[in-house]
């Protein structure tokens, strides 16, 4: 141990009396760890972002649309055409054995009146499987029953955006809305979810018994049809046979000839946010590497001064090497040396790091995620850069013979 | 203050001490069997031409190289089949070095400066102070611990080297030409110096120069030729340094 502080001394000493030359050296390790922790912030922070997102989604989930129409070649967009039946998703539910979920639902867009208030919004009738499936949870109220689907009562659930802007912040559950000058009691309001990737607010909805959208609200554009039907499978592993199974039962209750087209589509939301998240992963390990290489141009960095301190203070380790230093005492105190630059840069750098993400993102919004084990590593690989690198040039220092360090000029 | 350790025996006995430079295919023999033997308490000057092999014997006795052949014992120890790691431990227990360009670390100050041997030692950082002080003070610097090298005079400098030499308590002080950087007034003064050390502490001292005047002041002569010792004398009546700096 007392070597150990003896040698510590001595390398402090040494790196305070060449000051410039250490701030320049630690510089490369600063800049080099910054980058690697602003690199991987930025990363885990979309990764985490992406995640969210495909938790807010709801998990397993396919998405059935209604078939394109087409009028003289001129084919319109998915949806246009309303293909998809209340008895297919009925079908669905009871024919294929791994689905758990099914909910149909309609959409369109209304005006939404309170008191002197009024909002136009998204309007989505469905069942009430549709909040389960998309893994809604209600902040206050109830969701609407069966019964009410049945009975295609004028009730509904808000969205949390819409609740704010025509309730401000009175509590909406129990108060009467009017869409389309049709009154509905609230029965209930959705926890917020925040935006969607491409900036959407999934808050700015209201939910309303699938029945009751189509008798009171949408029914002259598609009589007694479904827009959309969204089904949940059991887990994971049921996905692929759920969309085979899917796609086999809607051409054969639709009566699609094996050399038609489908007048349908199915999305499979999970895979499509998972390869968003692959990507989101293989830039984050890019980005890292990246930095990492910065890293390792710094270690270069302070191999290149090091072996430079040590053919310049080839006299003083003759010295010390005549008046008793063993090998260990001057591979300690040049290893120290680099050691104290290198992790001295990486405190520096992680300061460097934070704060440049943290201007970023006031810039640009991105989303980022510090987390501490990626912070450790960084000040850890930082350490052993400077061991590494270190090692080397304080190795040869240690085996100088002292008569000719002595007679160095 | 006593250096000397009660072994019996010379304190340095050397046997046909040989060492051989292979310098590619010629060989280079800097010492062809040297035979001799030094006590505790002496004052040797070694003289010689340059290439006699007086500095590679010094290097020898001063455990930084080893001999080709022969061998040599420090109170009764010899350094063959020691690792580097053992020799610098009896350089840093049993010698103290004085070089001719005094060899201190720059931008250090002269307390620091003597302290090196002990930071090697192990000694505490309390018991290096004060050793360092004392160390100084015998050699009149006391009040010019915090100095650097560059503030100081060329004699100030050798006397913190001969400080620093002294702080382990060696058996022996090698003194490679120290006054070879230094003028007449101030060789003198540190001859006084190597004086006092020998006669009021006993310490062994053993200085190469080429300069007979100053040889003069030590108690023995041997003088170096080819690798050979040509000439080994006492010295009956050495010069008293104290005297000469009244002279000069």
């Amino acid at each position: 141990m007392t070597r150990f502080f003896a040698s510590l001394q001595i390398a402090l000493k040494a790196l305070r009396t060449n000051k410039m030359r250490s701030a320049l050296t630690m510089l490369g390790i600063v800049i080099g760890v910054g980058a690697v922790v602003a690199m991987v912030a930025v990363g885990s922070g979309a990764k985490q972002r992406i995640e969210e997102q495909i938790a807010s989604m709801g998990s397993n989930l396919l998405m059935v649309d209604s078939g394109s129409s087409s009028s003289g070649g001129f084919r319109m967009g998915a949806g246009t055409t309303a293909t998809l039946t209340v008895g297919d998703a009925k079908a669905i539910e009871t024919e294929i054995p791994g689905v758990k979920y099914v909910a149909p639902s309609i959409r369109g867009a209304a005006q939404v009146v309170y008191g002197n208030q009024n909002w136009s919004t998204g309007i989505i009738g469905t069942s009430p499987e549709m909040i389960e499936i998309r893994g809604w949870a209600l902040s206050s109220g109830r969701s609407f029953t069966e019964q009410e689907l049945d009975g295609s009562a004028k009730v509904c659930v808000l969205g949390r955006t819409v609740a704010d802007n025509l309730f401000g912040g009175m509590e909406p559950v129990g108060q009467i809305v009017r869409i389309k000058k049709i009154p509905f009691t609230v029965v209930g309001v959705l926890s917020p979810k925040g935006q969607t990737t491409w900036g959407q607010d999934q808050d700015d909805l209201i939910f309303v018994p699938l029945t009751t959208g189509q008798k009171q609200l949408f029914g002259q554009a598609f009589p007694g049809m479904v827009r959309n039907i969204s089904v949940q499978a059991r887990g994971p592993d049921e996905m692929k046979e759920v969309e085979t199974q899917l796609n086999e039962l809607l051409r054969q209750r639709h009566r699609i000839q094996p050399n038609q087209d489908d007048d349908f589509t199915v999305r499979n939301l999970t895979e499509m946010m998972s390869s968003r998240e692959e990507s989101a992963n293989v830039m984050s390990v890019l980005l890292g590497a990246i930095a990492s290489i910065s890293l390792i141009v710094g270690g270069i960095g302070i191999m290149n001064i090091m072996l430079v301190s040590v053919t310049e203070r080839t006299r003083e380790i003759g010295i010390r090497i005549a008046v008793g230093a063993k090998g260990r005492d001057i591979l300690l105190q040049f290893l120290i040396e680099s050691l104290v630059l290198s992790l001295l840069g990486g405190i520096l750098g992680i300061s460097l790091g934070v704060a440049g993400t943290l201007v970023l993102t006031s810039l640009t919004k991105w989303p980022v995620l510090f987390s501490i084990k990626a912070i450790l590593l960084a000040f850890v690989f930082s350490g052993s850069v400077g061991v590494f690198f270190g090692f080397y040039p304080a190795r040869k220092a240690s085996l100088l013979n002292p008569i000719e360090a002595l007679r160095y000029e | 203050m006593n250096h000397s350790e009660t072994t019996p025996g010379p304190l340095i006995q050397v046997q046909d001490l040989a060492k051989i430079y292979q310098f590619g295919e010629v060989e280079v023999h800097a010492l062809r069997g040297v035979s001799l033997s030094i006590q505790r308490g002496e004052f040797v000057a070694i003289m010689g031409p340059s290439g006699s092999g007086k500095s590679t014997f010094m290097n020898i006795l001063g455990f930084l190289d080893q001999p080709t052949h022969g061998q040599y014992f420090l109170e009764g120890m010899s350094g063959e089949r020691l690792s580097r790691d053992e020799l610098a431990e009896i350089r840093n227990r049993k010698i103290g070095f004085v070089f001719q360009g005094f060899n201190l670390l720059a931008r250090t100050s002269a307390l620091e400066n003597v302290q090196l041997p002990m930071i090697y030692a192990r000694t505490s950082t309390h018991q290096r102070r004060e050793s360092a002080q004392k160390a100084l003070s015998e050699v009149g610097l006391a009040g010019r611990e915090h100095h650097h090298p560059t503030q100081l005079s060329g004699g100030e400098q050798q006397r913190v080297a001969i400080a620093r030499a002294l702080v382990n308590q060696p058996s022996i002080i090698l003194a490679d030409e120290p006054t070879g950087n230094l003028d007449s007034k101030t060789s003198v003064e540190i001859m006084t110096i190597f004086q006092r050390l020998n006669q009021d502490l006993g310490i062994t001292v053993i200085m190469i120069t080429h300069e007979p005047d100053i040889a003069l002041y030590a108690k023995r002569d041997i003088h170096f030729r080819d690798g050979r010792v040509v000439e080994d004398r006492e010295n009956l009546s050495p010069l008293i340094a104290k005297e000469g700096v009244a002279q000069v």
